[in-house]
C-alpha cells in the first residue's frame, strides 16, 4: 500500500480528510475500507494511467474538478472527450466509468468499462482522496 | 467516414493452418489471429463490420499501441537503471520483447484497417525517483502489466470484428503471464484469484 493510501487510510480511520488533520474537514470521510477497495479497483487503471504524470492516458491528480480534456501536459484527447464540456465530479465519473464509449462516443479509452456500482463509488471515493493535489499528488507539467 | 458495410473476406483459406497448429498442441492463437501476428490479412472474420465500427476498433487498437510503446519504454528503464540483478535482466528483456511484438503486431493491424498508427512517445513519465531497488522496479513493472491485462480485458467485448478480440485476448493472456512471474519473484502469490477485473 502506498504512503498516500496509508495516510488516508488513517485520516479516514480518525474521521479526519486525508491531509488535513486538525482543520474541519471539508466533506464527510470515507469508509476506509471502501478507500481499499476503490485503490484496488484503480489497479485496472494502471496499464494506461497514474496518479501523477500523463501516460497513455491523462493524470488523475487534479481530476476532480478539472474541465474534462484538460489534464496538464496531455495532448492527446479525442474531440469527443473535450467538447462535452465536462467537468469531473463524482457524478460525470459514474457515467464515464460505467460505459466510457457509450458515455462520450469518440473517446479514446476503449475500455468497457467498471460495470458494478458499488466499485465506481469505491473507485471514485478513492479518487476524491488519492487525486488531490497538493494534498496526496502532484500535479506534473 | 461513412457508415456502410464492409465484407469481409473468408477465413476459409486459414483453416487448414489452424487445423495442422491446433493437432500439433502448440498452437493457442485462431487461424486468424495468427494470420494478423503473422502481418497478413487481419480482416479473415468473415462478418460484416461497418466502416463506424471499424473506426471505432482502430482507436481501441491505437490506445494499445500507445499502451504498448509505453510498456517498452518501461522496461527499457528498468533495463536501463542497474537495479536489475543477472537472473531478472534477460527475463525482463524477453517481456520486453513480447510487448515489442504485440506493437508490431498491432500497428500492422491499424494500417491494413485503414488508420494511422499512434507513434511511440519521445518522453515518458514514469516515477524513476521512485525506483531505488530491484523490488521497486519489479512491482512498477508488475502495475503495468496488471493494468494492461485489465485494459485488455476491458477492450476484448468492444471490437466489432471478432479477430481483433481474439488478437486482444491472446495478448492479454501474455500479459497476464508477465504479471505472474513479476509476482513470484516480488514473493507474492503469483495468481491471487481465480477471476481478473
Amino acid at each position: 500500500m502506498s504512503a498516500a493510501a496509508r495516510q488516508m487510510l488513517l485520516a479516514a480511520a480518525f474521521g479526519l480528510a486525508a491531509g488535513t488533520a486538525g482543520a474541519a474537514p471539508a466533506r464527510t470521510a470515507p469508509d476506509a475500507q471502501a478507500l481499499a477497495r476503490g485503490e484496488q479497483v484503480y489497479a485496472r487503471c494502471a496499464g494506461c494511467h497514474a496518479i501523477e504524470g500523463n501516460r497513455t492516458g491523462p493524470q488523475h491528480c487534479g481530476l476532480l474538478g478539472r474541465r474534462a480534456g484538460t489534464a496538464p501536459g496531455y495532448a492527446a484527447y479525442s474531440e469527443a472527450l473535450r467538447a462535452t464540456g465536462w467537468v469531473w465530479d463524482a457524478r460525470t465519473l459514474d457515467l464515464f466509468l460505467q460505459d466510457p464509449m457509450q458515455a462520450v462516443p469518440g473517446t479514446r479509452m476503449g475500455y468497457a468499462g467498471v460495470k458494478d456500482a458499488g466499485e465506481r463509488a469505491d473507485l471514485i471515493a478513492w479518487l476524491q482522496q488519492a487525486a488531490r493535489p497538493g494534498v496526496a499528488c502532484r500535479v506534473l507539467p | 467516414m461513412k457508415n456502410f458495410a464492409i465484407e469481409i473476406p473468408s477465413q476459409a483459406l486459414w483453416l487448414s493452418r489452424r487445423r495442422a497448429l491446433s493437432a500439433s498442441g502448440a498452437a493457442v492463437l485462431s487461424a486468424s489471429a495468427v494470420a494478423l501476428l503473422g502481418g497478413r490479412d487481419a480482416l479473415a472474420a468473415g462478418a460484416k463490420v461497418s466502416a463506424q465500427e471499424l473506426e471505432a476498433d482502430v482507436r481501441i487498437l491505437n490506445t494499445a499501441l500507445g499502451a504498448e510503446y509505453e510498456a517498452v519504454a518501461a522496461y527499457q528503464v528498468g533495463a536501463e537503471s542497474g537495479l536489475l540483478g543477472k537472473a531478472v535482466l534477460p527475463v525482463a528483456l524477453a517481456f520486453q520483447g513480447h510487448h515489442k511484438e504485440h506493437a508490431a503486431a498491432i500497428a500492422g493491424a491499424v494500417q491494413k484497417l485503414g488508420g494511422k498508427p499512434v507513434a511511440a512517445k519521445d518522453k515518458y513519465q514514469f516515477p524513476v525517483e521512485k525506483l531505488k531497488a530491484e523490488a521497486d522496479v519489479l512491482r512498477f513493472a508488475a502495475g503495468l502489466e496488471r493494468g494492461a491485462v485489465s485494459a485488455y480485458l476491458g477492450a476484448v467485448p468492444l471490437f466489432a470484428d471478432r479477430a481483433l478480440a481474439q488478437v486482444a485476448a491472446s495478448i492479454l493472456g501474455d500479459e497476464a503471464m508477465h504479471w505472474a512471474v513479476l509476482r513470484q519473484v516480488l514473493g507474492e502469490t503469483p495468481v491471487p484469484s481465480a477471476f481478473m477485473a
